[in-house]
């Protein structure tokens, strides 16, 4: 992790946010990623939904495991808490940490060996909780920092840097957020910002768990011929669902583009995501549907992107528990404690 | 033959069939010689089994108050045919056996040493009750019916105890009472010869309260103002979050919304309910989790990152039989070091040892201050002798003009006044830092919050001197624990003693009788009640001032005693072993035989 800290002054012509803040006012320290990084791309994308949805970055509560994805939370939103949590454990943490305060933006980042080797168990779990967070996994398939491993991401038949093949079948996570519950799933490519950035914020503003399995190419390990997590094979391997537009609930609604095969989804938080369908018969509120055609897809060789299933009413945890809309971190114990007097009705009834 | 004779000091033993219903029954019983001002002490000695496996109640009824298990038994009430024949041979010569008479039984089965009392139970049952599962509970009930004439209980305090418990559901109130009268009335007709065992009305109860650690632990944890908890099922600490949610449900909703002021979650693991906690500790909210030994082993990780990013969470760890899987329904004090020490690299965590329900009470509440306060674990060390069993304690207190104590939390106020914020710096020497909560304020105060080394500006840093000011600054921030974890107690025997003894957790009760009946046999021992890790300086002075110490611990290595060898350089020569670790609870007269034995050893 970097301990280099980025210069302060920037242009006085940038453009601000409603909030007044420009980008940079969203970034944090200098990324000590390999240059070239998948993972720099996705922070920058993060930097970008978060400006420009005019979120006060210290609203934002950002947390991740162990590993290179780990990392990226320092190099985004500066003012923000992040939480370096351990291995494969940030899904719950993070649910501990929104329980809290249900009041704070969390965004969980992980890895492929974060999220589907050691933490498979607390990311489907964390899906099936209905945990409201943005769940971004940087996928590169390979373990970086202990030097080009396999990840359990990695598909069978695709070859690492040493030129061993794979042999075991991958976890497909978006499968298993679909299977599991949760309501709203995408995939991307690091190297798709205009897709990327817009399925960011829709996952931001989403009212339960969303998930987004993000393709991020490691230039030092997995970018080589034979992997099919490189840039090259990505690049002509993906093939998007829809275009996506994101107009927060406060914009202008202004209708330019040609009609055609367009879905308006708004969210509970009034946010509209315009999806401008590329498959004419996919329809991303169908979950079952959205698991099968995704799998097909990927039978033909090809990763499906885009935003693949929402539920644009969906509700948290917080919801199925039914806990006060006061975060629970400001109660005390007036709102807490029964007192001395309920005490004294226990221990009658305990005689 | 000469029959045992004794009133208000004695021990009925009930030997049961696991889920037949005689826990709640062997229970009323229990409180019926309570309400009649008789102390009792009873142990549900149970198997790892839902149906079927043998099960017994063990109850010392003791008008001196001795709450510790006695050992032997003078009347065993034997209704499992799986476990007859040693639970024959428990009883003590001269005592008694209260049996199932239906089947007729061959002499061979029987003692000649002991007064045998029949019962056609099964017959009364069968003639009484169609349904089969009420011809099963209603069995229950009769014996204790029977019981209560044959040992002087009042019934009328039995009934009473009925009204209390089924108010509003006429039907099951006098299905029980009627129940109870068929015992009562056989008992009257066909077993009117006398027995020795008696039980009469005394004041010895006071306004003692009768109750499981369990619960206490949950109820504390409720009133210290717990408002996450994240679980997951174990033996035997289950009972510790069943409690703390049934007094949510009861004082936990804002009477305005319906709304809870509490989220209680059951994890898929015991990785996840400390994560959990770890991530509520982190945002400010009190956490606790509570687990057993198996599930401390997997939460280790999460508390070396809590130790040393500094996080305050509260772990109610109510131990049992380990290693491994070990004996999960029975007891033993043997996560010390496992606790104590928890996760890779330098560690220590704090303990405390609640001796009763009262202190797991206390203890819970209070560990959720000394969590924030220190920003560190904090565990309490119950067991399953205090956690999972009835016992007599002083009762629950709380002084309302007593607040939370939230330790060093920065707040906007403060970080917009320019106070300096260096979450890892110690300021005023406790070598406790400041912390803010996420959100606080919009430009300062945020840091990333890891598990690697940093400066004290929380700054990743790898640099030597960086690292050491860390760890030394935590050894500080233990050091100051010290004075702020409950104190331990020193019970000084009346005359001088060359004999210290230290112990500790549930323990206590048998430790109390022991002392007492030392001292009777002219062994003066002074005793001193272990409350807290890390140990006080009085624990090493009490040490210092006895010429042998004997250590009384319910675990096979004497975990305790390696405890104060390492952190106060003790000579171990000096610190003698009194181990008791076979899953029953310690006696006193275990204590007394090893502690005489020891000295005459070596005088």
């Amino acid at each position: 992790m970097t301990y280099l800290a980025k210069p302060k002054l920037h242009h006085p012509s940038l453009p601000v946010n409603a909030l007044g803040f420009t980008h940079r006012d969203y970034e944090g320290s200098i990324s000590t990623l390999c240059a070239g990084c998948g993972h720099d791309s996705i922070s920058a994308a993060i930097i970008r939904a978060c400006w420009e949805l005019s979120i006060e970055p210290h609203r934002v509560a950002k947390l991740s495991g162990i590993g290179c994805s780990a990392k990226t939370p320092d190099y985004f939103l500066g003012q923000s808490h992040g939480f370096n949590t351990v291995h494969g454990r940030m899904p719950s943490v993070l649910t501990g940490a929104n329980l809290a305060n249900r009041e704070l933006l969390y965004l969980g980042v992980s890895g492929d060996g974060d999220s589907a080797s050691i933490g498979l168990s607390q990311f489907a779990n964390a899906m099936r909780r209905g945990v409201r967070v943005a769940y971004i996994v940087e996928n590169n398939g390979v373990y970086g920092l202990t030097k080009g491993q396999f990840s359990a991401t990695a598909d069978q038949g695709s070859k690492s840097k040493k030129g061993i093949v794979n042999t075991d079948s991958p976890v497909d996570l978006v499968a298993l957020a679909l299977q599991l519950g949760a309501t709203y799933v995408g995939r991307s490519f690091s190297g798709n910002k205009e897709q990327l950035v817009p399925l960011i914020k829709g996952a931001i503003s989403h009212g339960g768990a969303a998930f987004i399995d993000v393709i991020s190419p490691c230039v030092s390990f997995n970018n080589h011929p034979g992997s099919t997590k490189s840039y090259d094979y990505v690049r002509e391997h993906n093939e998007a669902v829809s275009r996506i537009d994101f107009i927060s609930s406060h914009e202008e609604i202004r209708i330019d583009m040609a009609p055609g095969a367009m879905m308006n989804v708004r969210q509970h938080d009034g946010s509209l995501l315009r999806l401008r369908s590329l498959h004419s018969s996919y329809n991303p509120g169908d979950r079952y549907a959205a698991m099968a055609y995704m799998q097909r897809h990927q039978e033909m060789g090809e990763i499906l992107t885009g935003l693949l299933y929402v539920d644009p009413l969906a509700t948290d945890l917080h919801t199925a528990l039914n806990t006060v809309q006061q975060p629970l971190n400001t109660l005390g114990a007036a709102e807490l404690c029964p007192g001395a007097e309920a005490l004294e009705q226990i221990n009658a009834g305990l005689r | 033959m000469k029959t045992i004779t004794a009133t208000n000091d004695f021990v009925v033993k009930f030997a049961n069939i696991n889920g037949s219903g005689s826990a709640s029954a062997n229970e009323l019983f229990a409180k019926a010689i309570l309400r009649m001002g008789v102390p009792v002490s009873p142990r549900n000695i149970f198997p790892s089994n839902i149906q079927g496996l043998p099960t017994w109640f063990e109850m010392r009824v003791t008008e001196e108050g001795w709450l510790g298990r006695r050992g032997g038994v003078d009347m065993m009430v034997a209704m499992n045919p799986q476990t007859w024949d040693a639970d024959i041979k428990e009883i003590e010569p001269g005592g008694y056996l209260f049996y199932d008479s239906t089947r007729s039984m061959p002499a061979s089965k029987f003692r000649d040493d002991i007064r045998v009392i029949g019962m056609p139970l099964t017959e009364i049952c069968n003639a009484h009750y169609q349904d089969p599962r009420q011809r099963q509970l209603f069995k229950n009930i009769i014996y204790v019916g029977a019981l209560s004439i044959l040992l002087g209980i009042d019934p009328e305090e039995v009934e009473k105890l009925f009204t209390e418990q089924y108010k509003g559901k006429e039907r099951l109130l006098s299905a029980n009472v009627q129940a109870l009268r068929l015992g009562c009335d056989y008992a009257r007709e066909h077993l009117s010869e006398p027995i020795g065992l008696k039980v009469k009305r005394s004041d010895r109860v006071g306004d003692r309260i009768f109750v499981d650690g369990n619960s206490a632990a949950g109820l504390g944890a409720l009133y210290g103002g717990a408002t996450v908890c994240a679980w997951y099922p174990i033996t035997p600490s289950t009972s510790v979050v069943e409690a703390f949610q049934s007094y949510s449900r009861k004082y936990r909703v804002d009477p305005a919304t319906g709304t809870n002021r509490v989220a209680i979650v059951q994890a898929e693991d015991e990785l996840a309910s400390i994560g959990m906690v770890v991530g509520a500790g982190w945002n400010g909210s009190r956490a606790f989790t509570a687990t057993s030994g198996p599930g401390v082993s997997l939460m280790t990780e999460f508390i070396g990152l809590a130790y040393f990013a500094e996080i305050p969470i509260t772990i109610i760890n109510v131990q049992r039989g380990g290693p491994s899987t070990g004996m999960p329904t029975r007891t033993q004090q043997s996560d010390l070091i496992a606790c104590a020490y928890a996760s890779h690299g330098d560690t220590k965590h704090v303990l405390l040892f609640p001796e009763d329900p009262r202190e797991c009470f206390d203890f819970s509440a209070q560990a959720l201050d000394l969590a924030e306060r220190l920003q560190t674990p904090v565990f309490v060390m119950t067991d399953l002798d205090i956690g999972m069993n009835y016992r007599l304690c002083k009762p629950f207190a709380w002084d309302d003009a007593k607040q939370y104590d939230r330790g060093k939390v920065m707040s906007a106020a403060d970080l917009e006044a320019g106070k300096d914020f260096g979450r890892y710096k110690d300021v005023d020497g406790d070598g406790i830092p400041w912390r803010t909560l996420p959100g606080t304020h919009p430009t300062r105060g945020s840091y990333f919050t890891r598990g690697t080394s940093r400066d004290p500006y929380a700054k990743y840093s790898e640099k030597g001197v960086d690292y050491v000011y860390n760890m030394e600054r935590l050894l500080q921030k233990f050091e100051y624990a010290k004075t702020i974890v409950p104190a331990p107690i020193l019970h000084a025997a009346k005359k001088k003693a060359r004999y210290g003894a230290l112990y500790y957790g549930s323990t206590s009760p048998a430790m109390d009788e022991a002392i007492v009946t030392l001292a009777q046999g002219g062994l003066p021992v002074d005793a001193m009640r272990v409350r807290a890790f890390p140990f006080a300086d009085s624990v090493n002075d009490f040490i210092a001032a006895h010429e042998r110490v004997f250590v009384v611990e319910q675990n096979r290595d004497g975990q305790l005693r390696s405890m104060l060898v390492n952190e106060f350089g003790i000579d171990p020569a000096r610190l003698e072993p009194v181990l008791h670790y076979n899953g029953t609870p310690i006696t006193a007269r275990f204590i007394t035989g090893a502690i005489k034995q020891h000295i005459e050893k070596t005088a």
